[in-house]
């Protein structure tokens, strides 16, 4: 019997469809509907799973070698951040607040990230769409424990950061970004492709990672420098499945078009809304500010935004609804959020604090047309307040959007002195929104955002029951060391003297 | 701005974070214990699955085993991200190692035909098998619960297509093309392989997690691999002129080395946590190990022919002897 061997000439392409494509078959002994039930209750028309172009030809061999390489390098990074007390060389103790919410809202999406992708891995068909959701599931758990780990050695020595896991799902702030990854995850597997895959790895994260990357290495971070560096190669290639992932539920059927664009609609405003809290830390908590929140959304949002749904255009798709109210929103959402924290700083596990006179400088030279005019009035009579020994305290709960959970303290897009606030009846109970599209969005799917745990209503049921020294027994939150004002914090004064051990010879 | 720092000794002001001093005391943690314990979302869970509003986001009561702590589930190898790649990694140089050993010396051209067949006919229909596995361990890890449970099963689904692929070089490397189309042909219509085939497709729509892994990882790949790659390419082949092919499929029997003490520990603390559990689990150990045994059977066949009952037999008091050792009789 004479038989071929190793066809040498075979291309990575070939190589890659018989390594991968070729390992499924068609079922005969199970229908398709009883292996993969979630597909066709969204609306979606696929005819040929076979369509799918794999933007990552990488095979499991690859995968382990090129990850291996990158953990070797981070851990000797943060092992040696750990040794060397690489915390004091941060430029001051405020920066750790921009952490404390990282830890607390953003690592436990990376994990919801890798649930979810998981289940996109099973639930989808296809052999290309299924490995490639498998990898960035398993590249997501690596995300959420690679920031546990750089973070890990700051809880020793700081408040904030002690009860992340906690917080995650009692705190009020972290339903902001809980209840996004809920929203993805409780959707169908097309609709979590767009939300979590093109809306936010795609359209949103490099407004994440790169202005607070950046910020990291700013404020002298190496340990969180690394995290964000070692993930970006895998972003990379999140960033091409999620774009991947739309065009081909574009190109499968016409009728597609206004399901995905409703999704883009939502899922855009939805992701705008948790970058909220990224627009604070960057205008406010970095002590030494790589760009204001405005600049990283001209390059980031609305540049690479505008010739991404140009490309998208010849698909039909027109940018999300709700852009121009987020452009519109831009110069004043910073601002906003820093006075809410200020005034709730009680309930954080983190620090705030009015900006000094250099901070209010800056800003009023990155917002000129809206800082003076609207903000640093509010700063300087906080100012006062506080030199008068009356510091600003509002013990009154915020308000929350049924939708984003962010507290309704954003204004009307075209009136910056008009608190934006919409409500909505339904089944004889009244919802709060921040704006039209959070209220369109519930509009869209009342039976599922009635569900929404709010983080208030909450504190006025069991097991607190209205008491708030219970409910920051509840939350894990030490009143007088995770919160409150930055000025006299036992952050800021361990630092100082800790930073003064190791650069004078007291 | 670089500041220089006199080395200081602080006094860190708490050894650990709060969820891992309530379960292991204020004292510094493993990166284990940081990447695992509780990272999972419990309580406050925002909106019921529209894909499945019986459920809730993470559901500990869509497998019938009841767990008071499913962080009880510990990995023995305490496998993290960067623990599991860093093992994968070096076991894939060695794979890489053996493959291009084989291929400079051109010692696949050296197989005796007649062996060459039957180690195609024996492994390349098992890429599918494989990526029946990695369906079931993606749907373990995504609807199990409790991070210490789930994680593993994520590495293993990774695993598991690592196995696929390299079965298909395998099969590449000693047939070409052509190999791994008459494989797939098998796998579809071959008489020896419906059986594994409709085991697979059947695993596919148990959505019970608990029950899944024990049909995939504890009966299938408990009788598979051992049946497989020792008893087939490590003694039969190896004995008569094939250490190629064992060579060449030496990450898969490392691996099954490996993974079966994860899969045993898992088993054994779940059996140890009640008696409803323990019986649960003999009841679908039982049930799928017959059906696993039914269905490998005409497999080995193709090369132990009259004698694949006995060997069976053999496979079968060594898969009891191991589950006795987990509390699970069968």
């Amino acid at each position: 019997m004479d038989m071929k061997t190793a066809n040498k000439k075979m291309s990575a392409k070939d190589k890659y469809r018989l390594l991968t494509r070729d390992l499924s078959w068609e079922p005969s002994y199970r229908t398709e509907e009883e292996i993969f039930p979630y597909l066709a209750y969204e609306g979606l028309k696929i005819h040929d799973w076979n369509k799918w172009e794999d933007p990552f030809r990488l095979t499991m061999d690859a995968y382990w070698k090129y990850q291996a390489e990158k953990e070797r390098k981070f851990y000797a990074i943060i092992d040696a951040h750990a040794q060397n007390n690489g915390h004091l060389n941060i430029t001051d103790a405020r920066y750790l607040s921009a952490l404390k919410i990282f830890l607390q809202a953003i690592s436990p999406g990376e994990y919801a990230a890798h649930k979810g992708f998981a289940r996109a891995g099973r639930e989808f068909r296809g052999v290309g769409t299924q490995v490639a959701c498998q990898m960035q599931a398993i590249d997501e758990i690596r995300h959420a424990q690679t920031q546990i780990h750089a973070l890990s050695n700051y809880n020793k020595f700081y408040n904030g950061f002690h009860a992340f896991a906690d917080q995650r799902d009692r705190i009020w702030y972290t339903s902001v970004a809980r209840s996004f990854f809920d929203d993805a995850m409780s959707a169908g597997p097309f609709e979590f492709m767009i939300a979590i895959g093109f809306s936010f790895e795609y359209v949103l994260t490099n407004l994440l990672f790169v202005p607070f990357m950046s910020g990291a290495a700013y404020n002298g971070d190496m340990a969180t420098v690394t995290f964000g560096f070692s993930a970006q190669s895998d972003e990379a290639r999140h960033m091409t499945l999620g774009l991947e992932c739309i065009k081909f539920m574009l190109e499968q059927d016409p009728d597609n078009l206004p399901i995905v664009q409703g999704w883009i609609d939502k899922w855009f405003w939805r992701g705008f809304r948790v970058l909220g809290l990224v627009s604070t830390m960057m205008d406010y908590m970095l002590p030494k500010r790589v760009m204001s929140w405005r600049e990283a959304w001209e390059i980031y949002g609305a540049e690479n935004g505008g010739a991404l749904f140009k490309d998208l255009a010849r698909y039909g798709i027109r940018p999300p609804k709700g852009w121009d109210d987020a452009e519109a929103g831009i110069d004043h959402m910073s601002h906003q959020f820093m006075l809410g924290l200020y005034q709730w700083s009680f309930g954080t596990s983190f620090h705030a604090w009015i900006p000094s006179d250099e901070d209010l400088q800056w800003l009023s030279a990155k917002y000129p047309t809206t800082f003076d005019k609207y903000y640093r009035p509010r700063w300087e009579h906080i100012k006062k307040l506080e030199a008068a020994g009356t510091p600003f305290k509002n013990y009154g709960l915020a308000k929350l959007c049924q939708c984003c959970q962010l507290p309704t303290v954003f204004t009307e897009p075209a009136d910056p002195t008009l608190i934006c606030h919409r409500e909505v009846e339904y089944k004889g109970d009244k919802y709060h929104f921040c704006s039209d599209h959070c209220m369109s969005i519930f509009d869209n799917e009342p039976e599922k955002y009635i569900q929404a745990w709010l983080p208030m209503p909450a504190l006025f049921q069991e097991p607190t029951n209205g008491d708030l020294g219970a409910w920051m027994d509840w939350v894990s939150l030490k009143d007088g060391q995770d919160n409150g004002d930055f000025a006299d914090s036992q952050d800021r004064r361990n630092f100082e003297m800790w930073r003064g051990m190791a650069t004078s010879n007291q | 701005m670089h500041i220089d720092l006199r080395t200081v000794s602080i006094q860190p002001l708490r050894q650990t974070f709060d969820h891992l001093a309530r379960r292991f005391g204020d004292k510094p943690s493993s990166r284990y214990q940081e990447g695992s314990y509780d990272i999972q979302p419990v309580e406050n869970l925002h909106y019921r699955p529209t894909w499945d509003p019986d459920q809730v986001l993470y559901d500990a009561s869509i497998t019938k085993i009841v767990m008071n702590d499913w962080y009880a589930l510990k990995d023995p190898r305490q496998f993290y991200y960067s623990t599991y790649t860093l093992a994968r990694a070096r076991q894939q140089e060695n794979t890489e190692a053996n493959f291009s050993f084989v291929e400079t010396r051109g010692l696949a051209d050296m197989l005796p035909d007649d062996l060459r067949r039957r180690a195609l006919d024996l492994l390349v229909p098992l890429r599918h098998a494989a990526w029946g596995a990695n369906l079931n361990n993606t749907f373990i890890c995504s609807y199990g619960y409790g991070t210490v449970f789930t994680q593993p099963c994520m590495y293993h689904a990774m695993d598991n297509l690592g196995t696929a692929q390299y079965l298909s070089r395998i099969g590449l490397l000693l047939g070409g093309t052509e190999a791994l189309e008459d494989g797939k042909a098998a796998w579809m219509d071959g008489d020896a392989w419906q059986g594994l085939r409709r085991y697979t497709e059947d695993c596919l729509v148990v959505r019970d997690p608990f029950e899944l892994f024990v049909a995939q990882n504890v009966a299938l790949d408990g009788l598979l691999y051992p049946l497989v790659y020792e008893r087939i390419v490590d003694d039969q082949f190896a004995a008569n002129g094939g250490s190629v092919v064992a060579m060449l499929s030496q990450f898969m029997s490392d691996w099954f080395d490996e993974t079966r003490k994860w899969v045993d520990a898992v088993m054994k603390v779940a059996a140890a946590e009640s008696e409803q559990n323990r019986e649960q689990l003999q009841v679908w150990t039982s049930a799928w190990r017959d059906r696993a045994a039914a269905a490998l059977l005409p497999v080995i066949e193709q090369v132990f022919a009259g004698q694949a009952d006995e060997v069976m037999g053999e496979q079968l008091a060594a898969f009891k002897a191991r589950l006795d050792k987990t509390g699970v009789v069968v």
